[in-house]
């Protein structure tokens, strides 16, 4: 089976996040059919977790990995060896091999085994689902909140409070979902900006909500906000336009509006 | 480069998120479309002969370009080598979209943006209230 080798060799050595990285020995199991007895003997290299892809190469500063274990499906458990630290991958297929690998201490393998546990798409899927969730539950208890998007200009120092169903910490095994991937609507945000006025004493604050989740469209300064309507405010992302660089930009709007009514304020401050 | 290929076969057999007969063509061989089965399983998609039940080959899905190309078209290449284009055509522009959009999303990469985007997006609306112990006060 052809697999695109050269792009995934780039993925390995790419500037991209790795989940974990760090020297281990790779037990190599000797070909039996000479020798009666199964030597085992250990290579050591340098592995590097990205996502469910473990790659490991001949040194740390290799650039090209000698090989690739798929993790997905797979189970990482504390093995009896005679080596102390050693853990194996395993996978449900009877014949298939395992990988056993041996940490340079205990924290070192209990970090690897942790890391490798959690590395399946499968299981960063439903965890990205149930934060998906949890943003939507925590817009309708504001949303349910809120009798008045706009803010209430008397409220100079006095916050609204709300009980928002707890959120769950993120859980090691989330429970089920259905199927199917629950588009992000971007009409979630109802809430308006009346949690904190603008006018704060020499109190800190956190600062205004940003202008996406006023309904209306005029900032403290009575200037609306340059080209920003409510309507575009809301949130281009969804599963389908998600890209770092959109979602870049567009945050990078927000933040060029938030600074100039900064600016603008303090001028006025100066005056 | 090795790898576990007894793993990603095994994979080509679970469950697909996405599975199409769908016409593709690889980066050599003079881009000729052939039918193939097409599947999408977590961030691999893998490609049949119609008929077989071992994948030709797989196509592992991080830092991609999934390009909507002409009509009931589009196309996977990878950042190293843009030029290199894997073809689909497909049976109608709206199967196309969905291909688009379940490959767009298909990375693990993405799942990590996406979290990370969760995370902040809860972190803003919650740090920016105050919780109290189930009080509601009025306006």
């Amino acid at each position: 089976m052809k697999l695109n080798e050269r792009s995934v060799a780039h993925y390995a050595t790419c500037d991209s996040p790795a989940d974990h990285a760090g020297f281990l020995r790779k037990r190599v199991e000797r070909h039996h059919h000479h020798v009666h007895h199964h030597g085992t003997s250990y290579q050591r290299c340098w592995f590097v977790l990205k996502g469910n892809l473990l790659f490991y190469f001949e040194e740390r500063e290799s650039r090209e990995p000698v090989g690739l274990v798929v993790l997905e499906g797979c189970t990482v458990e504390l093995c009896e060896a005679a080596e102390e630290f050693a853990f194996a991958i395993r996978f449900d297929d009877a014949g298939a091999r395992a990988y056993v690998l041996v940490a340079d201490g205990q924290a070192a393998m209990e970090a690897w085994v942790k890391a490798l546990s959690r590395a399946s798409f499968d299981y960063m899927r439903l965890v990205v689902r149930e934060l998906e969730k949890q943003l939507e539950e925590a817009c309708k208890s504001l949303a349910a909140c809120h009798k008045s998007p706009r803010r209430s200009s008397s409220s100079s120092g006095r916050k609204r409070h709300f009980s928002i169903p707890a959120l769950q910490p993120l859980q090691e095994k989330p429970t089920t979902l259905e199927n199917g991937y629950s588009t992000w609507s971007s009409g979630g945000f109802v809430a308006g900006g009346a949690t904190c006025s603008d006018h704060d004493g020499g109190q800190t604050k956190p600062p205004p909500l940003p202008p996406r989740r006023r309904l209306a469209a005029s900032s403290a300064t009575g200037s609306p906000a340059p080209g920003l309507s409510p309507a575009v405010l809301e949130s281009p992302v969804s599963p389908e336009t998600i890209c770092f660089s959109k979602l870049h930009n567009w945050y990078g709007q927000e933040i060029a509006v938030l600074r100039c009514e900064w600016q603008e304020r303090q001028k006025r401050g100066h005056l | 480069m090795r790898y576990n290929e007894r793993e990603l076969l095994s994979l080509a057999r679970q469950p697909a998120e996405k599975a199409a007969e769908i016409r593709m063509s690889v980066p050599k061989k003079g881009n000729v479309l052939k039918k193939r089965l097409v599947k999408l399983v977590v961030n691999f998609l893998f490609y049949f002969r119609t008929d077989e039940a071992e994948p030709i080959g797989a196509l592992l899905l991080e830092h991609c370009k999934i390009t909507k190309e002409e009509e009931n078209i589009f196309s996977i290449s990878f950042i190293q080598e843009p030029e290199r284009k894997y073809c689909f055509e497909c049976a109608t522009e709206e199967q196309c979209q969905e291909w688009v959009e379940a490959l767009r999303r298909a990375s693990y990469e993405f799942l990590r943006r996406s979290l990370i985007f969760y995370r902040n997006e809860i972190q803003k609306m919650t740090g920016k209230l105050e919780l109290g112990p189930g009080s509601l006060r009025a306006s």
